[in-house]
């Protein structure tokens, strides 16, 4: 399989299976239309005559022979042969974990999925016992694993910060015993970054992600306090003190944008201004009846828009300056092996959430589903037939993707958007692949271009 | 080559014989969470 696409003044050519990339000339592009394997020695006539009339005849038969070469050298039209590594993963062991402290929250985001913080099941702080009980059972699920992830999410999860603490240092200690270490990590609004909740963290998250929109306007019409003030004056302030804080550990800086704000290059750019260099802004996912969601109609702003971003970006790169849009991150030359492309997440079988009562979900965004949740750290159930399922869900079970020039890129997207738009885990949501898709073009044009200019 | 210049030498395909270890970290592709593309993310396989 291959994909073809024009961006920026390039033509740009993936050839999906191996991953190799290459920029062609307008005749190239224009030939691909007509050939596939298998190829013959020669250039077929019949080719030829349906390009002779914009291209010369020697260039034609040029063409066709380099495109065999590439063929023969198994970097175009290679095959897919990943499918029987697919169910290899079934019985992994969870490495990570989202630990809900927090089911309650200190702002009233318009869009929020967890209903105002508190997952609709009503507001709740998980208690020190049920985060023993969680570090437990991460340590022990995770069998042979050393490496493992937590994540302190919510609602606001500052909100709960003492049990935070204990949790870590519970886990220290007993990560010790089985010689295993937990990177740690926490999502926070930033209303309750005091500078000793910023030291604790610094010592021991190795990344935090800082929840902000962008400019004052985009920020302040979603993200309100529970008195309907906005919080942007608050949280940049937070924030701008504590990123320098951070010295080389990991943040990141990371909004949402809404059909309010289509325009979001500007609001990624603003964050830039305002001194962050890692930066994450994403479309909202919404059912389409809400006034801010993003629909189908937006598709084409919204493509411009990431066109418009790549260009911005470049620009600052080209003038020796740094920034790091997350969806633009691309890795062509090494990046994951094949089998981890084949399905992203892990979620509900590398990965769970906990909620404050402890229940076991297959990832935060399933928190408070009640027909996919997993089991319970208190009565030590694990539905384990769940956990099964989600194992089998990746690039080759699911239909949309199996055919999709993206999927070693995006490895079969988000099973929770899934089932909640969609109905399946395994029935892609169309609006999100629309976008990824085109994130993923950009992506690969601003590192073709980049690798390009490298080599020459 | 006159007309395809091949830019990376990326090798899928040698990757799945030696992966899958699982030694790298999950990512979460949604829009609440990291929002990573796979495509992203470090190998930590130990060689
Ligand atoms: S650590 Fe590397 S080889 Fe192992 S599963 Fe992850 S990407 Fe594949
Ligand atoms: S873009 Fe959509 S169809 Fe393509 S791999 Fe991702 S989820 Fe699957
Ligand atoms: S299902 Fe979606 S939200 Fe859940 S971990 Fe996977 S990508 Fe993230």
């Amino acid at each position: 399989m291959i994909h073809k696409f024009k961006l920026s003044g390039y033509n740009i050519l993936l050839d999906v299976n191996s991953n190799g990339v290459h920029i062609i000339d307008d005749l190239t592009y224009d030939l691909l239309d007509y050939v596939e394997p298998p190829f013959e020695a020669e250039c077929p006539a019949e080719i030829v005559d349906k390009l002779k009339d914009s291209y010369p005849e020697e260039d034609i038969r040029d063409v066709y022979s380099e495109i065999v070469e590439l063929y023969n050298d198994k970097i175009l039209f290679s095959e897919d042969d990943y499918e029987k590594f697919a169910e290899t993963a079934i019985a992994s062991p969870i490495k990570s974990m989202c630990l809900h402290v927090s089911h309650d929250c200190n702002l009233r985001c318009d869009y929020c999925f967890a209903a105002t913080g508190d997952f609709g099941t009503g507001r709740k702080l998980m208690t020190f016992e049920t985060g023993k009980k969680a570090i437990d059972f991460l340590l022990r699920e995770s069998a042979g694993r050393k490496n493992l992830e937590l994540d302190f999410f919510g609602g606001e999860p500052l909100m709960n910060f003492d049990v935070v603490k204990q949790i870590v240092e519970y886990a220290r200690e007993e990560e010790k015993k089985v010689g295993k270490t937990i990177r740690f990590t926490i999502t926070t609004n930033g209303m309750l970054l005091t500078e000793d909740k910023m030291d604790f963290i610094n010592n021991e998250m190795s990344n935090v992600v800082l929840s902000i929109d962008g400019r004052k306007e985009v920020n302040d019409r979603m993200r309100k306090r529970v008195d309907g003030r906005g919080s942007y004056d608050r949280i940049i302030e937070n924030f701008k003190k504590f990123v320098p804080m951070r010295g080389d550990k990991d943040y990141y800086v990371r909004g949402t944008y809404t059909k309010y704000n289509l325009d979001f290059s500007e609001d990624v750019i603003h964050l830039y201004e305002q001194g962050f260099e890692q930066i994450s802004v994403e479309p909202v996912m919404a059912p389409p009846e809400m006034p801010y969601a993003i629909t189908e109609e937006d598709l084409p702003k919204i493509f411009e828009e990431y066109e418009r971003l790549s260009k911005r970006i470049r620009e600052i790169l080209d003038s020796g300056k740094f920034i790091n849009f997350f969806h633009f991150m691309l890795d062509l030359e090494a990046g994951p092996c094949a089998i981890k492309r084949l399905k992203g997440c892990g979620c509900g079988n590398e990965y769970v959430a906990i909620s404050p009562e402890g229940d076991i979900y297959p990832c935060h965004q399933f928190v408070g589903m009640e027909e996919y949740k997993m089991g319970n750290l208190d009565d030590g159930t694990f539905n384990k037939d769940m956990k099964k399922e989600f194992a089998g869900a990746h690039v080759y079970s699911k239909p949309e993707c199996r055919k999709c020039w993206a999927k070693f890129f995006c490895s079969g997207g988000c099973n929770a958007n899934n089932y909640i738009y969609c109905g399946d885990i395994h029935k892609s949501h169309k609006l999100s692949c629309e976008i990824q898709r085109k994130r993923l073009e950009c992506a690969i044009m601003m590192q073709a271009v980049k690798l390009l200019d490298k080599a020459e | 080559m006159k007309h395809i210049k091949t830019i990376n030498k990326a090798d899928l395909k040698a990757s799945a014989e030696k992966g899958g270890c699982g030694k790298c970290q999950a990512s979460c592709q949604s829009a609440c969470k990291t929002s990573c593309t796979v495509a992203n993310q470090k190998c930590e396989r130990e060689a």
